[in-house]
Parts: C-alpha cells; structure tokens; sequence
C-alpha cells in the first residue's frame, strides 16, 4: 500500500504517509486518504519519509488538500523531505503554503 | 454488440463432400439441429458457394474430386479476410501427419468419420463461441480506431487553433535561441517572446502541471494576455499580476504554472526577472563569474490577487551577457543510468563553456551526451537571450497597419495620477493607446512610448522620489537605487504627476506636444542647458535619448516641467526608416 493514514489518539491529527513515488498515480489514493469526511480532524501532517520523488502533480494534490483543509486556514505540516524532495518544495516555494520540517 | 446471436441462434453452415451419402447424414444431423445447411459436393463447388452465401461456418472433407479440402481450406480462409471462419475438416484419415496438413492448410479442427451427434453439436458451439468473441473484439477494435482518428483529428483542428493563439511572437529574433520539445501536440510548456513598444523584448517560459488539453487551455489566455498587455507596454509585473489572477479563476485547484518572466532593456542594458517555480535561471556574464536566479515565488494561478507578489529582480547587465531560462525537463533528463541532469549538469555545462561556444550551445550538447541521445522524448524547454548592442527591436510599429489618414487629428488630454497611484499603476500603456488613435503616430509608437516613458521614469524618480541617477554607476549603487525606489514609492503623499498631451495638423503632418509636471522639488535646469554627453554611465542616458528623438527640451517653473515637441511627417509617415521628426528647437523661457 503506497499511502497509509494514521489517526492521532485524539483523533485530531491524521497523519498520511507517502511510499515511494508521489505523483499523479497515487492521485486517489491520496485523496481518498484525507476526503473521508470526518470532521473532528482539524490538522493535517503529510509524512514524506518514504518518498523517493515528488513530481509537479503531487504539488497540485497538496494543494487540493490545502484547499479541504480550509485554504489559509489550513493547518498542514509536511515532514521527513529527503533532499530531492526538499528541493522541488523549495523551487515552488510551498513553504509559504505549508509548514516544511 | 446489441445484436450478438446467442450460442443457440441458427446458423449458416456450408458442408463439402464427394460422398452423397455421408453428406446427406450431416446435412439432416445439422438441419435437426436447427441450423441452415448449404451444401457442395467438391472443393471447387464449396469455395463458389461460400462466395455467393458467406456461410458462418465450415465443414470439408478433406479428400474430394476437382479441388481437395486443402486447397478450398486455403481459398475460403483467403476470402474470408480479416473474419474468423470456423473450418473444421472431416475426415476417415486416422494418420497423424495427414490430420496435421488438414490444420496448416488453415482448417481450424476436425471430424472423424462415422459422425458422432453430440460431439459435432458440441464443436460446433465451441466454434460458434470463438466467431462471436472475435467479431466482437474486431467491431471494438474498429469502434477505438474509429475514435482515435476522429480525435487525431479534433486536435489537429485544435492544434492550429491553439498555434495562432499561442504563436511564438519574436522567438525567432537574432538574440534568442531556444529549444522546445517536440513530444506531443499540446505538451505543458510554453514559451513566448513579445517585443516591447521602447525596443526591449519580453520572454515568457513556463510548465503547466500535467500535459495535453488542460496544459493547453490554460496556456491560451496566458499567451492573449502576455502579447497584448506586452505590445501595449504594460511591465512585467502587470503582465504577471493579470496572468496570475486569470490562471487562478479558471484553474482547478491542483493546477497551475510554473513561470519565469524577463523583460529585457537593451537600452538601459538591464533586465528584470521574476522566477516563480520554475529551476534556476541564470546570467552567463562575459567578465564576471555567471549569476543564479533562483526561484523566488509561488508558482502563476496559486495566490490570489491580494497575496500575489509580482515584484522583479531588477540586474544590470554588460553587452554580450546571456540570461538562460530552462523547464524542468533539463533538470529530470535521465542518462542510461537513471541518473538526472540536475542543477549541477547545468552548472557543469556552464563551466565548461569553450571559446566561442554560447551557453545555448552548451547546454544542449552537454544534455545531448548525458541522455545519449534521446532527448526527444522529454518535455523540456530551454532558451537564451544575449544582451546585444543593437539587439533592440524595430518594436511594434512595423506590425501596425497603416490605415488611411482617419483618426483625431485636433484634439487634447490631461491625465494626472496622484499618491499611492504613482507606485501601483503605469500610466503609459493608456497615454501611448490615446496617441495611438493617430494614424500618422502609429508608425512611432516605438519612439513615442520612450518619450512618454522617460518622461515619466525622470518625473517619478528624481522628481518626487528624489533619487540621485548617480547611484546607478556602480552595481552596488544599482541595487541601493532600487531598493530606496521600493521604499520611497511606499511612503509618497501629496504628490502628482500630471502629463498634458495636445496633437494638432500642420501643413506637413502633425505635431504632439507632450508637457509633464510632477510636484517635486525640481532642479536647475540652466545647469543642464546642454543634453548629457554619451557614455557617463547609465544616469542621464534617459535625458540623451529624448534629446536625440525630438530636439531640445523645454523646462519651465523650477525645472519639474517639461516639455517636448514631437512633429511628424505625411510623406514619412508609412515608411519605417528614420524618424520622422523635425527637429524643432525650443528654447528656455
């Protein structure tokens, strides 16, 4: 399973965590990950650890869950970039849209 | 398919065999069967009857007089073409390598005698089964290529539609170089070059994310907006705050482009980028170590109009520099390795640029070895731009159409523009439209948008921005210059910039006065009686060119009012040679 979801124990957090390559093949399974409709979820953490590559589409569904999440009200963090991905979040600067750690 | 027979429905069946007797068994063991039997009695008589009556399927014995089973085999299965015949031999034969040429001949089974009912039954259902499936794979095969063609076709229209849309404007001017891939009819970038009304050009380089018809719907208004507002002489970054504003109205959430925008002044050799997105740009300089430009904002259609930021990276430059602009498709080319060019082939390229080898060239070698060879398969994108004297443009004015002399020969305007207007709005596009109105002045514009716009730059700037122009000498300066512009322009109160635009007829053509009053603290002008001599840096050169374009300025009150007598000619007015100006010399007050 390329992208696995987990629920904070006060079931306030949803973590989804991406495996290998985040592009447009992964497009509904990302959505799909997050569009559940469960309101008590208020933040969002996209876990890059097992990312391997990150492609401009994948910058889109970001946006499309920043959009979910309340567009600037949207709380997003986006954790555990290898270089690579780093640097394709850089040259797009996302870190005005989304807190990068 | 709606009308595909069931495993039951009757079907047409040929049989062929010499024997009289063993034919009519199978013909009533078929008919009982509820099936319609057309029936030969040699291989020549089956292959006219299947001819004439296109049986669904066939029996044939495979020893007859006149033609044998083997050879009708052939001809049926020649005749039927690309639809599947069933064709079952039967036969006494018990020798395998007989029963083996039965099936080479193209039988697709066979029968042995004496008949037994209910195998015969059974592979005739069998086979019926295949001929269904196969007529129903053939007839969607035929609906896909059906389907394909007809959108081949749709996007060729499309394609021609989208070209005269998003042409390439002046991507063929001796100053640019560049490469776009070939990969598809609508692949996601783009790549547009304008020419500025005062001579500069303005590049457009960009990725849309994701490819084909939606890349290439939004990189229609793109390119309405980027060559209309350029042709008109918006700046850069009202170019990129409308693109922004439009891409993000009509782009679903997850698309956007990634851009680069340059705008070039040849004259003042200096150009402004704004990077959003899109890899490093960079300045290969002639006698300095090259410049990066890295990305420095969000990519068009992301922000809205409140947070999107249009601000320029303002960068003097020296003849023969190159500014390099590159789509990730550079940066993703992979070697056989898998590996990826990168920012650091980039850089590697740069490096090692020979003598005489433009940085174009270099780049596009350096890739070419890196995926050896087989760089057509990837989207990318890449230009260069040199910083040429001369590379100026004849600008916009030869595209215009003379139409007869009709248009407002007498007539008058003030605009004033006060306050915080002077830092967020460019009064020149619509000064140079009401001048344009003129037919006489059409053929000028190039050279009427820098009058109007040297005007403006010299009221805004030293005028009321009190900026001293000497700064600009060193590149330290350039950048300090620019800096307190931003700053000043924040903070302007009870200020004006007032231009007065009077156009009349004369016996030979026409004359455009042009007066620009700001409410600076102007300055003495008896100091400056004679125009700035050539080569004392990049201040004053402002001051030189509209001395050289219409005569002798008039200064008037305390030096922040200035006037300038542009005359023009009928007899010049459709040619585009030299300027048709008298040079008419107004002295001081």
């Amino acid at each position: 399973m390329p992208i696995q979801t987990r629920r904070s124990e006060d079931g306030r957090t949803l973590t989804i965590k991406i495996e290998g390559r985040f592009d447009f093949s992964t497009h509904q399974a990302f959505r799909d990950a997050y569009e559940h409709g469960d309101q008590e979820v208020k933040a969002f953490v996209v876990d890059l650890t097992d990312t391997t590559y990150l492609d401009s589409s994948a910058l889109g569904m970001l946006l499309l869950l920043r959009d979910y999440a309340g567009g600037d009200n949207a709380s997003i963090r986006i954790e555990n970039c290898n270089s690579d991905v780093r640097r394709i979040l850089a040259i797009s600067n996302f870190e005005q849209l989304f807190a990068i750690h | 398919m709606e009308d595909a027979p069931s495993d039951n429905q009757p079907l047409r069946i040929l049989i062929a065999d010499d024997s009289d007797s063993d034919r009519l068994i199978l013909k009533t063991l078929l008919r009982r069967l509820g099936h319609k039997v057309l029936d030969a009695a040699n291989g020549a008589e089956a292959v006219e009857l299947f001819r004439q009556a296109s049986p669904q399927i066939v029996l044939l014995d495979a020893l007859m007089p006149r033609m044998d089973g083997m050879e009708a085999a052939r001809q049926i299965k020649t005749l039927a073409g690309e639809r599947l015949v069933p064709l079952i031999f039967l036969t006494s034969l018990s020798d395998a390598d007989a029963l083996a040429r039965c099936l080479e001949a193209g039988g697709d089974d066979f029968l042995t005698k004496p008949y037994n009912r209910v195998i015969i039954e059974a592979k005739i259902n069998a086979f019926n089964r295949m001929r269904l499936m196969h007529e129903t794979l053939s007839h969607q095969r035929d609906l896909i290529h059906e389907q394909n063609r007809k959108l081949t076709e749709e996007q060729e229209i499309a394609k021609r539609v989208f070209e005269n849309v998003a042409h390439t404007g002046c991507l063929d001017a001796a100053s640019i170089r560049h490469h776009a891939s070939p990969m598809s009819i609508f692949n996601g970038d783009i790549l547009f070059a304008c020419p500025r009304p005062d001579g500069g050009i303005q590049l457009l380089i960009g990725d849309f994310t994701g490819h084909g018809l939606p890349a290439a719907i939004g990189a229609m208004p793109v390119a309405e907006i980027f060559y209309g507002m350029t042709s008109k002489g918006f700046s850069a970054s009202d170019v990129l705050r409308e693109i922004n504003q439009k891409l993000k109205r009509i782009l679903p959430s997850g698309m956007f482009c990634c851009a680069a925008l340059i705008q070039a002044d040849f004259a003042l050799n200096q150009i402004q980028v704004w990077n959003g997105g899109l890899p490093d740009g960079w300045v290969i300089r002639t006698a300095a170590e090259p410049v990066q430009l890295p990305s420095a904002h969000l990519p068009l259609g992301v922000l809205d109009a409140t947070r999107f930021n249009a601000a320029m990276t303002i960068l003097k430059t020296c003849p023969g520099d190159t500014l390099l602009f590159m789509t990730d498709g550079v940066m993703e080319t992979r070697n056989a390795g898998g590996d990826m060019f990168g920012d650091n082939g980039v850089a590697a390229a740069l490096r090692g640029i020979k003598d005489g080898e433009t940085p174009f060239d270099a780049v596009m070698g350096r890739l070419h070895e890196f995926s050896g060879g087989l760089l057509e398969q990837d989207d990318l994108t890449l230009v260069t731009l040199e910083m040429a004297d001369g590379a100026a443009l004849e600008g916009l004015s030869d595209r215009l159409q003379l139409s007869a002399l009709e248009g407002p020969a007498e007539w008058r305007c003030t605009y004033q523009i006060r306050d915080r207007t002077l830092g967020q709005f460019s009064p020149l596009p619509l000064l140079l439209h009401i001048c344009m109105e003129v037919p006489g002045l059409r053929r000028r514009s190039g050279e009427i948008y820098i009058l109007l716009s040297e005007l403006y730059t010299n009221a805004l700037e030293h005028g009321i921005l009190g900026l001293p122009s000497e700064w600009k000498s060193t590149a330290e300066g350039f950048g300090r210059y620019y800096e307190e512009r931003e700053k000043r322009l924040n903070e302007i109160e009870e200020h004006f910039i007032k231009f007065s635009l009077t156009h009349s007829m004369t016996d030979y053509g026409g004359r455009l006065v042009v007066v620009c009053e700001d409410s600076g603290r102007g300055f003495d002008f008896h100091k400056h009686g004679q125009p700035p001599e050539a080569g004392r840096g990049y201040a004053g050169r402002g001051l030189m060119l509209l001395h050289r374009l219409a005569g002798p300025l008039t200064f008037r009150e305390r030096g922040n009012h200035v006037e300038i007598v542009y005359d023009w000619h009928f007899s010049e007015a459709g040619k585009s040679e030299n300027p048709a100006v008298t040079k008419s010399g107004v002295s001081h007050e």
